[in-house]
């Protein structure tokens, strides 16, 4: 049935090639654990996209009863969590994925910092790995306001006073972030539409970059 | 993939020979069915959390106090309630009305104003073309005291169920007019 409907498809629109090109490649034996347990540090960036995939579909999720307000911000986390069936699930997944992302990014890049994967040609897929770090250190950074507990606040209000401490430009990227000059309803707006919209954009962008590179120059040889 | 070469020989032994999954078959249908085991953990709460406002129980409307039953005529008179709503994570107060007389038979009838054409809120006696009469101000339709579709309308006014007690006019949920129809 199901493979009906794929060759239905497949002679209308030549799809296999497609997916062939994207599925379709080989694992060398050395980054394989079922040859050299050891392998398993190549795992790393996989689980990276693994817990970020889980991270976008459950702050989809969230969003269906998050409010950014600083009246009702608190109060929708508070009833999501524990009104709503799988709220604490839901949640924990994005809250716990969130550390675990950072985990899984630190020990990527340590196995490619000790594999010499960043050597030539991969220099530019080192410098785009980078880049997706800082993303993700800002999606962390924004998503800990948003559900506008103390925590939430004074973390903020630090963060803030970090950006402040800058020469010359601390004053002005402060006042940015902050969108006035308290950390307030505004902040909360902000903040919130840099963590779901801005950044996901551009972690999006950048991880498609890092995968096309991937494809292009393969996984680096055996040490 | 092997072939298996005993195929013929057994075959002349016990001939309906149940056909044998491959290796590679039970491979697929074992990470198939486990990789979809692990992915259904990932989204199923997520389902069952996004559809939760379907699946929970609606509350009772409770009665709420509104008017001394001798404050009521035979002519129509709108009276203001609050009620207690809780939306979500949001506790409010909503205003509701009703327009409540008594009929020749003695009967409380209360009626909610929405309009049954397209929910505009209706008045009574509100056009001098149409005495005696529920008018609404945005496609012209009318209904008699009891709350019957003259014009436009497709259906006649809702009613709020009510009850008296202790000489207290109580309403509760709104609910089709059984009066007229
Ligand atoms: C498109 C992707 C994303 C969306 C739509 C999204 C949405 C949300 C929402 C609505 C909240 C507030 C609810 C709550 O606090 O429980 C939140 C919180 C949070 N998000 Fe995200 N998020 C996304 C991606 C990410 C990523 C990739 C990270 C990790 C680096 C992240 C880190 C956080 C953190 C740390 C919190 C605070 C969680 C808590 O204290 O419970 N988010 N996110
Ligand atoms: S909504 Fe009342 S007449 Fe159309």
């Amino acid at each position: 049935m199901l493979k009906n409907v794929y060759n239905w498809i497949d002679e209308r629109l030549d799809i296999t090639p497609i997916w062939r090109d994207v599925a379709d490649h080989e694992v060398p034996e050395h980054v394989n654990p079922a040859h050299h347990f050891s392998a398993f540090v190549y795992c790393f960036g996989g689980l990276t996209f693994f817990i970020t995939v889980i991270q976008i579909l459950s702050g989809m999720f969230l969003t269906m009863y998050y409010v950014p307000d600083i009246i009702n911000a608190y109060n929708s986390v508070e009833y999501l969590q524990t009104q709503v069936a799988f709220g604490q699930i839901v949640r924990g997944m994005h809250h716990w994925g969130a550390s675990l992302v950072i985990v899984m990014m630190f020990l990527h890049t340590m196995r490619v910092f000790f594999t010499g994967s960043y050597k030539a040609p991969r220099e530019m897929n080192w410098v785009v790995g980078m880049l997706i770090f800082f993303v993700m250190l800002g999606l962390g950074l924004t998503g800990y306001l948003l559900p506008w507990d103390n925590k939430a606040y004074f973390a903020t209000k630090v963060t803030l006073e970090i950006a402040n401490s800058v020469p010359w430009l601390g004053p002005i990227i402060k006042e940015l972030l902050q969108g006035g000059t308290i950390v307030g309803a505004e902040t909360l707006t902000r903040f919130f539409a840099i963590h779901v919209f801005f950044l996901p954009a551009v972690l999006l962008a950048l991880l498609v970059g890092h995968f096309i590179m991937i494809r292009r120059q393969g996984i680096s040889g055996p040490l | 993939m092997s072939s298996n070469h005993n195929d013929e020989h057994e075959e002349s032994h016990n001939p309906p020979r149940r056909k044998e999954m491959s290796r590679r078959q039970f491979l697929t249908y074992t990470l198939g069915g486990a990789t979809a085991y692990m992915a259904a953990g990932v989204v199923l709460p997520m389902l069952r959390f996004a559809v939760d406002p379907i699946l929970q129980n609606k509350e009772e409307g409770a009665f709420v106090k509104v008017v001394e039953e001798s404050k009521i005529t035979n002519e129509p008179q709108e009276f203001h309630f609050e009620l207690q709503q809780q939306d979500g994570w949001y506790n409010s107060t909503a205003t509701l009305t009703a327009w409540i007389r008594k009929n020749d038979q003695g009967e409380i009838i209360a009626l909610s104003p929405i309009c049954k054409h397209l929910g505009c809120l209706v008045g009574w006696n509100s056009n001098k073309n149409f005495p005696d009469e529920y008018h609404c101000p945005c496609h012209g339709a009318r209904y008699t005291p009891d709350g019957k579709n003259l014009a436009v309308a497709p259906k006649p006014l809702d009613q709020y169920e009510t009850k008296v007690e202790n000489g207290w006019i109580y309403l509760g949920e709104i609910v089709p007019n059984t009066v007229v129809s």
